[in-house]
């Protein structure tokens, strides 16, 4: 008898709303950090609205303040959201929702979505959890966007306030999970001697770009060393 | 303007791939080096963009209040604080590191 079977709808919209409410509030931090890269409340606004993936909205402030060509810093903010693709293919087995459907759900198609979702049992509860952990966080998201780029202007300079340390600490806190094995972590030492090390010599943006190519040198590394390409295909999972 | 022509690019770009994952198959990009590499891909930006958004100002490497902030959020995700916890914590120690070194 495993009791996750019978978890009730009321068990998942209260998981779905802790995640939701606890992320959803951060859209304070990235109107605050977007407001503080020089990008406009309208800007901020839109882009929490419209891009809607706080790693690659980060990374595009990020970028355009350190005066990075505006598609450069796109490229950036795009490579970090391929992640959601990968998500999407699980999600789209999970949810099985109708054709119709799919291009209005994929816009919640993120992170913590992605994370409420799987952690359900059953078809129903991976909807509800998926719908309500969605809605929450895109109306907190964009409510708090707003919030912040509006207090941002009204405080000024954020630097005074320690608000330009916001950026790197969502960075930090978003990575630092993803830090299991020594892979992850080999991959992320050689991305920021990369990134730092490039960072005099190659224009706004690029190093970025340059440190992503920490992973598949480190795979390449990995798999010479352990002489068989298959190493590197852990725990497949069911279809 | 180039600001309105990255968030226009982010846009789509981000929104296709997002669609691209509800839309295709399964087992299309379930190859295991796909699935390995797009896990990876993100720990690399991450990394980097941690790194550059702590210690660059323009094309020069600084060590200044962010640096403080940036360690005691570190110490924070140590102690399993929560997400807004290591942010806050971050902000308000640059900003006291950012007062007392002027």
């Amino acid at each position: 008898m495993d009791p996750a079977e019978r978890k009730t709808d009321s068990a998942v919209v209260r998981d779905a709303l802790g995640v939701g409410v606890a992320v959803g509030l951060s859209g304070f931090a990235f109107g605050v950090t977007s407001a503080g890269a020089g990008l406009t409340v309208a800007q901020t606004c839109a882009l929490s609205l419209l891009v809607f993936t706080g790693a690659s909205q980060f990374a595009l402030v990020g970028a355009l303040a350190a005066g990075g060509n505006p598609l450069t810093a796109a490229a950036g903010a795009f490579f970090l959201g391929v992640r959601n693709a990968f998500y999407g293919l699980r999600l789209s087995q999970l949810l099985a929702l109708p054709r119709a459907v799919r291009p209005f759900a994929a816009q919640w198609v993120i992170d913590e979505t992605t994370a409420v979702a799987l952690a359900q049992p059953t078809r129903r509860a991976i909807r509800i959890g998926f719908t309500v952990t969605g809605a929450t966080l895109y109306v907190l998201w964009n409510l708090t966007t707003f919030l912040g780029a509006l207090g941002a202007e009204a405080i000024g300079d954020t630097r005074t306030w320690g608000l330009d340390a916001a950026g790197p600490a969502v960075f930090l806190a978003l990575l630092a999970p993803m830090l299991r094995t020594t892979t992850e972590r080999a991959v992320a030492g050689l991305a920021v001697v990369l990134g730092l090390g490039l960072l005099p010599v190659l224009p706004a943006g690029v190093p970025v770009l340059v440190a992503s190519l920490a992973a598949p040198a480190v795979l390449w590394a990995r798999g010479r060393n352990a002489g068989t390409p298959s190493d590197t295909a852990t725990g497949g999972g069911p279809r | 303007m180039n600001v309105w022509i990255a968030i226009g690019a982010t846009t789509v770009g981000c929104y296709l791939v997002k669609l691209l994952g509800l839309l295709v198959p399964a087992g299309a990009l379930e190859r295991p080096l796909v699935k390995r590499l797009a896990e990876l891909l993100p720990v690399a930006l991450l990394a980097a963009l941690t790194a550059q958004q702590a210690f660059a100002d323009g094309h020069a490497l600084v060590l200044d209040a962010r640096a403080a902030g940036l360690g005691a959020a570190a110490v924070a995700l140590v102690l399993r604080a929560p997400f807004l916890v290591v942010v806050g914590v971050a902000v308000v120690v640059a900003a006291g590191a950012r007062a007392l070194t002027g």
